[in-house]
């Protein structure tokens, strides 16, 4: 508090960060929850004028009991498979440049059941920011696999392990000429915060996709989930980078990564949901993403 | 009586489908925000409002969403931040937006819908039929059936100031038969647009609206204490708005000129023999009833017009009846359980103690043709349930 009123009065403070909260204390989310912290820097960033569309998701569990709520902001609670329609019905009835639409959804309701209607809002040219959150399963539910979940990954519904391919949401959402998206992790709070402001910026359909580690689902303990988002960059399992109509750029922290790549086993081993793995599975995903770096490298000349 | 084209053009009157006069009907009453996808045969609906719109005859939104479910979804999002909004639908449309339709009326949003009643696959038929629409009859939403292209205009725009009472906030569906009325064109009469705008709808005013000024959360998670609070309060708005309905009628027949009830009495006097019918087939059963007393049959017409809230009138119309027979016209098959009008009806007599012989016809099924010859038939008939043309 006393470092505050120093920055207050003397002007010298470097912190760009907005103070207000606009996701309150006191919800619900489990210990350690990622998605929820990404929710609060997102806010924080969008500031104000914001109207929220939160899925069905964790995210609106965490919100509370009726009638409280940890939302600050106008909140709209939507069904499971249009979030992005009612964004579009939302932004049809508040037109005011200058007034944010954000949506929330996590990886279930983007990846699978919500990818129509988030197809549809984008070809639509809704202004409008969706964010997915991933935690990479239907988190809510108790943890059955979505078409986000990685391979290896044990399930409720893969207890053996999970035998295809996360879905490629990103290639999906560029194949929509969108004019601005963005991959984030809320281990990298600026970088997510940036991204956020930049998107706000342009008119039109803005994607955000955050990665969210979460304690329970990826059996981790609660300290680990910050850490845990950095071994994903920093092994290149996941990237940190924007598109702005169609120009590509990798962020800083997956730059760095790239140069000198964890390896994939050092953020599989650490997770209990990946404990099936074979050595041999942890290879082929060694080799995935080896080929992802060298994709990025030759297409960009990173 | 046939109106001639001459009267037609006095009376600055129209020809035009029950499509054109529903998006003339919505012109009207200007919603600020229309979603909505095609189907056969509620698409030229659509099609007139996306032109009018274009032709920017007034201030409107209209999203071309990609599914019926994204068409009210739209909808929902929009009325949640207090727009005014319709959309239409058909079939197969209106069960896809299932969990929509009931997520606006829990959610107390006023969306109007015209829903163009066509059956149901698989086997594709595009023709009329009410099953789907009489489906969606527990979702809380008003239903009302309409037989002309004049009462398809004029429900529309009685069921905007029904659906945003503001003891109401419920949504209404305004159902007209697939091509018996989306494609037939029939004399239209529109009204003094102005004087709708100014004394018959005011501003809308959703109290529970988003808005900057009071943030909150709608749709967050409601624990069984509270849920059935909630929708004990949608009943007692579903109670309240059948005198908010016959209000916006009589309202209407001042302003407007034009009658109308929940149930329409058609020669009912000194009947011995009650139809009940629904939608167009009410209309047809109009010549019928003429043909019956013309043959000295002493029958007369009940035309249900709103099926949701379900008028209690008739109850009282069919028991102070000297009728000893009704004649139920069900366009619709619950399977298993006989004619959907036919089941609310004998269940509200039972409960008003009256004893009379019931004749529950299906008839009209995936537009089955059913002429005003075939409901004088009709009524020959004897108790239980009959299947026309089997």
């Amino acid at each position: 508090m006393i470092a505050r009123e120093v920055e207050d009065r003397y002007g010298f403070g470097t912190n760009t960060v907005n103070r207000e909260e606009y996701l309150l204390k006191g919800n619900s989310s489990c210990p350690g929850c990622t998605a929820m912290l990404a929710i609060r820097h997102i806010l924080k960033a969008a500031g104000p004028d914001t109207f929220v569309l939160v899925s069905a998701c964790c995210a609106v569990v965490c919100e509370g009991i009726s009638p409280n709520t940890c939302m600050a902001l106008p909140t709209l609670d939507t069904a499971f498979a249009c979030t992005a329609a009612m964004a579009s019905g939302v932004r049809a009835a508040v037109r005011e440049r200058g007034i944010n639409v954000i949506a929330f959804a996590g990886d279930g309701g983007t990846v699978d059941i919500g990818v129509q209607a988030l197809s549809g809002a984008i070809e639509r040219n809704t202004d409008f920011l969706y964010v997915c959150y991933d935690n990479e399963a239907y988190g809510n539910t108790g943890m059955q696999r979505s078409g986000s979940t990685p391979f290896g990954a044990s399930t409720t519904t893969t207890p053996f392990g999970k035998k295809e391919d996360k879905k490629d949401i990103a290639a999906i959402i560029s194949a929509h000429n969108i004019p601005y998206m963005a991959t984030a992790c809320p281990s990298y709070p600026m970088d997510l915060q940036r991204k956020v402001k930049r998107a706000l910026s342009i008119e039109g359909p803005k994607f955000l996709h955050v990665l969210t580690p979460c304690p329970p689902g990826w059996r981790i303990s609660t300290e680990k989930a910050i850490e845990i988002g950095k071994l994903a960059v920093g092994s290149c399992s996941f990237f940190l980078y924007e598109t702005e109509n169609r120009s590509f750029s990798m962020s800083k922290p997956s730059l760095d990564a790239m140069k000198n790549p964890i390896p994939v086993k050092d953020y599989l081993r650490v997770q209990g949901r990946f404990s099936r793995m074979s050595e041999e599975d942890i290879e082929i995903t060694q080799r995935k993403v080896d080929a992802n770096i060298a994709y990025y490298r030759e297409a960009f000349g990173l | 009586m046939m109106t001639t084209q001459t009267e037609l053009e006095k009376d600055r009157g129209l020809f035009v489908t029950g499509c054109e006069a529903a998006a003339r009907a919505v012109l009207v009453a200007k919603p600020s925000v229309i979603a909505a996808y095609p189907i056969t045969p509620q698409t030229e609906i659509v099609e007139k409002l996306s032109r009018f719109i274009g032709e920017e005859r007034h201030d409107c939104q209209y999203i071309a969403v990609e599914s019926e479910h994204s068409a009210l979804a739209a909808c929902i999002g929009a009325a949640s931040c207090g727009a005014r909004t319709f959309t239409a639908t058909s079939s197969h449309g209106l069960l896809y937006m299932a969990e929509m339709v009931h997520w606006a009326a829990i959610g107390r949003l006023p969306i109007v819908m015209a829903n163009a009643n066509r059956a149901l696959g698989s086997g594709w038929n595009i023709w009329a039929d009410h099953l789907d629409s009489l489906s969606m009859r527990d979702s809380g939403w008003l239903q009302f059936y309409t037989s002309t292209v004049q009462e398809v205009y004029d429900t529309i725009l009685i069921a905007f100031r029904a659906a945003e009472n503001e003891d109401v906030m419920l949504p209404a569906m305004v159902c007209l038969d697939g091509f018996l009325l989306t494609h037939i064109n029939q004399p239209l009469h529109l009204i003094d647009e102005k004087r709708y705008q100014e004394e018959f709808l005011d501003e809308i005013r959703i109290p529970h609206a988003l808005n900057f000024d009071a943030p909150h959360t709608l749709g967050t998670l409601v624990v069984p204490t509270d849920n059935y609070k909630i929708q004990h309060n949608r009943k007692v708005s579903m109670d309240l708005v059948k005198d908010v309905i016959k209000d916006a009628e009589a309202e209407f027949l001042r302003l407007f000129g034009r009658e109308y009830h929940p149930v329409m009495e058609y020669r009912t006097d000194n009947a011995e023999v009650l139809i009940v019918a629904m939608g167009t087939l009410a209309k047809e059963a109009e010549d019928a009833i003429d043909m019956l007393r013309f043959r000295g049959v002493k029958a007369g017409l009940l035309q249900l017009r709103q099926f949701r809230p379900f008028p209690d009138e008739i109850v009282d119309i069919i028991s102070g009846s000297k009728a000893e027979k009704v004649v139920i016209i069900d366009r619709d098959y619950s399977g298993g359980c006989g004619g959907i009008i036919a089941q609310e009806i004998k269940a509200r007599l039972y409960d008003a103690g009256v004893m009379k012989e019931i004749v529950n016809v299906i008839a009209g099924l995936g537009g089955q043709d059913i002429t005003a010859e075939d409901i004088t038939k009709m009524v020959e008939t004897e108790g239980g349930e009959f299947w026309w043309g089997i």
